[in-house]
């Protein structure tokens, strides 16, 4: 397939560019999105020290206000921590865990859910009704009570907060795929299928699912928003994620001791680049939401 | 209505025990309860006489049966640090945490709907486009850091209001409450408004929605040719049916809102169930956690069934489908 071919306009990724590409805010976003995914990527080439190689630290350089300059002649142009932590340094890589943490439990939620909407709707009946009870029952409740059940009773840490994140997610997939897919399953292509004796997983996964994207799509974004979000309160909270792994929410809640008495660099830059970062993911997907299905979610 | 109210309620039953049962399961198979619910200083003969009132010497579902048993009297155990039954200091603070819920629950909606409203009656103007990025914001915003900004800007550069704590309680027809006092109000204001700024998003949106579904029908063309007026069109018929949606979302939000009021006491020091749940889980005191666990997902699920109920007396197509 050619690249023209597939950023045409009828094709769904020339509808996702073509859709953003009008619409200048989605644009600045999209751009954000762009720079802070290839920030947190090439993370460790970026920053000026390792912010847990603790021979590079000098405790006399803690909490110096932006724009000082260490012993060395480097300089902290967002300033340093409690311990001497270069802040753009700490910010980094605060990054990409809470990015990494964010994506991860959402591709997995995806595809837990994608597999599970897919078969509740295909075979219907009993399966259906049970996997349908248990994404109601997930629903009822809210993302950030369901978290703070587990972790209160498993305790932190970096694949408990993933795993308490995809458990709350999972739901919200497993409904979308299951609506879509009950709508694609009576198509006229869909029976051309079986009669061809296609097989089960094929017809699922390679005629039904496709059609089945547009939706997954912008639930995926706005739902990873929502888990960097929820990762970061739980980690503010004490509760999410260990020391050892600080991402934006741990911190924010580092430097939320010392916000009182004036050093507020410590937790205000962590938390724009934080708001940065969910505010531009939130509009992309709620530009793709209207580009794709003006009425998906529009409640 | 009657069978629907039955039918609804035993599923609600259902909800608790499943409940009951993952926490069950958490503390007592994952993870060693005599760990969980023994102080860590307590003696060897503390020790066994626990593990013998427990029955942690017996068969798991034995143990599952005095756990429920004890539960349904209200027993979850003592806390650790307080000496005192666990389930009686959460209801000590709930009151403080039903407060600030409230009272935010309040802001959201009287800030919310004309919002809603003026973003709705106009849509993609510059007005629209300014509130809906705004909303979006609202949403974007981890609760954690609205109220550090908050404290921020109001407490330590502006001094205005402050940050910690709850003030001082009037007493009114017997209900002891910060709304009462002027000092109380004021300690309350910042936490409320930081509560209510998640929901406000939520409640700007639906109203929107609303407003844009209901302005085409047949029924507001009507009322225009009748030549009523459109302050009176927008305000009596169009709003009445906006409430129908809304107050299905907000009894519904209404328990999501207890669950973040965790985040906003932390960070406030409200002191209300929330701070006690992350202060319990700090000090390791596990059976206040268990405790409030079970209170607020009972509380959540009986919010839930009340809102139900309620919606299917304005709406009598959903006891209808749910009787098929």
């Amino acid at each position: 397939m050619t690249a023209r071919a597939l950023f045409a306009e009828d094709m769904l990724l020339g509808r996702l560019v073509t859709g953003i590409g009008r619409s200048p805010k989605a644009v600045v976003a999209a751009v954000v999105c762009i720079i802070l995914l290839f920030a947190a990527v090439i993370g460790p080439y970026l920053t000026p020290q390792n912010p847990f190689d603790l021979a590079v630290l000098d405790i006399l350089d803690s909490k110096l206000p932006p724009g000082s300059q260490s012993m060395d002649g480097m300089n902290y142009w967002l300033g340093t921590d409690g311990q001497g932590r270069d802040m753009f340094s700490a910010m980094i890589y605060g990054l990409r865990t809470s990015l990494g943490v964010g994506v991860f439990s959402g591709i997995v939620a995806l595809l837990v859910g994608t597999v599970l909407g897919l078969i509740a709707a295909y075979f219907g009946g009993r399966i259906d009704t049970l996997i349908m009870r248990v994404v109601d029952l997930m629903l009822g409740f809210p993302t950030i009570l369901v978290a703070l059940m587990l972790l209160a009773l498993l305790g932190q840490g970096l694949w408990k907060v993933i795993f308490a994140l995809i458990l709350v997610q999972w739901a919200t997939f497993a409904r979308a795929v299951r609506s879509a897919a009950l709508v694609e399953k009576n198509k006229d292509y869909v029976e051309a299928a079986v009669t061809l004796g296609i097989g089960t997983p094929r017809i699922l996964i390679g005629h039904i699912l496709p059609n089945c994207l547009p939706p997954l799509i912008v639930i995926g974004m706005l739902q990873v928003a929502n888990a960097i979000s929820a990762e970061a309160t739980l980690s503010f909270l004490g509760i999410g994620l260990p020391i050892t792994e600080p991402s934006l929410g741990l911190l924010i809640a580092n430097g939320y001791q010392l916000l009182m008495s004036g050093e507020y660099w410590i937790s205000v830059y962590p938390g724009v680049l934080l708001l940065v970062l969910v505010f531009s993911i939130n509009i992309v997907g709620d530009r793709l939401r209207e580009v794709l299905n003006p009425r998906l979610g529009e409640r | 209505m009657t069978v629907f109210v039955i039918r609804r309620f035993l599923q609600s039953i259902a909800v608790l025990c499943v409940t009951a049962v993952i926490v069950f399961i958490g503390i007592y198979a994952i993870g060693d309860p005599a760990e969980m619910l023994i102080s860590p200083d307590a003696s060897p003969a503390e020790r066994a006489q626990v593990v013998a009132s427990l029955g942690l010497d017996k068969p798991l579902w034995e143990q599952f049966f005095t756990f429920a048993w004890n539960a349904l009297h209200g027993d979850l155990g003592r806390s650790f640090v307080f000496n005192r039954p666990s389930i009686a200091l959460i209801f000590e603070r709930l009151p403080a945490t039903l407060e600030l819920t409230l009272t935010g629950l309040v802001f959201a909606l009287v800030l919310g709907i004309p919002l809603g409203l003026v973003s709705g009656l106009k849509p993609n103007s510059a007005t629209d486009e300014v509130i809906m990025t705004g909303s979006i914001l609202g949403f974007s915003l981890p609760s954690f850091w609205q109220g550090m900004m908050l404290i921020m800007i109001f407490s330590v550069w502006l001094g205005w209001l402050p940050s910690t704590g709850r003030g001082q309680m009037g007493e009114f027809l017997g209900i002891r409450s910060s709304l009462f006092t002027l000092d109380g109000l004021t300690h309350l204001i910042l936490p409320a408004i930081n509560l209510s700024l998640f929901k406000l998003s939520l409640v700007i949106r639906l109203t929107r929605t609303g407003v844009r579904e209901t302005m085409p029908l047949d029924f507001v063309k009507f009322a225009r040719a009748k030549g009523i007026s459109e302050r009176r069109i927008v305000f009596v018929h169009v709003f009445k049916n906006i409430l129908i949606p809304l107050i299905t979302v907000i009894g519904l939000e209404l328990g999501s809102m207890l669950a973040f009021a965790v985040v906003t006491e932390t960070i406030f020091a409200w002191p209300g169930i929330g701070k006690l749940l992350i202060d319990s889980i700090m000090r390791l005191d596990r059976p206040v956690v268990v405790a409030y666990l079970l209170v607020i997902v009972s509380l959540f699920i009986f919010i839930n069934f009340v809102v139900d109920v309620l919606y299917s007396l304005v709406d009598p197509r959903v006891r209808l489908g749910g009787a098929q």
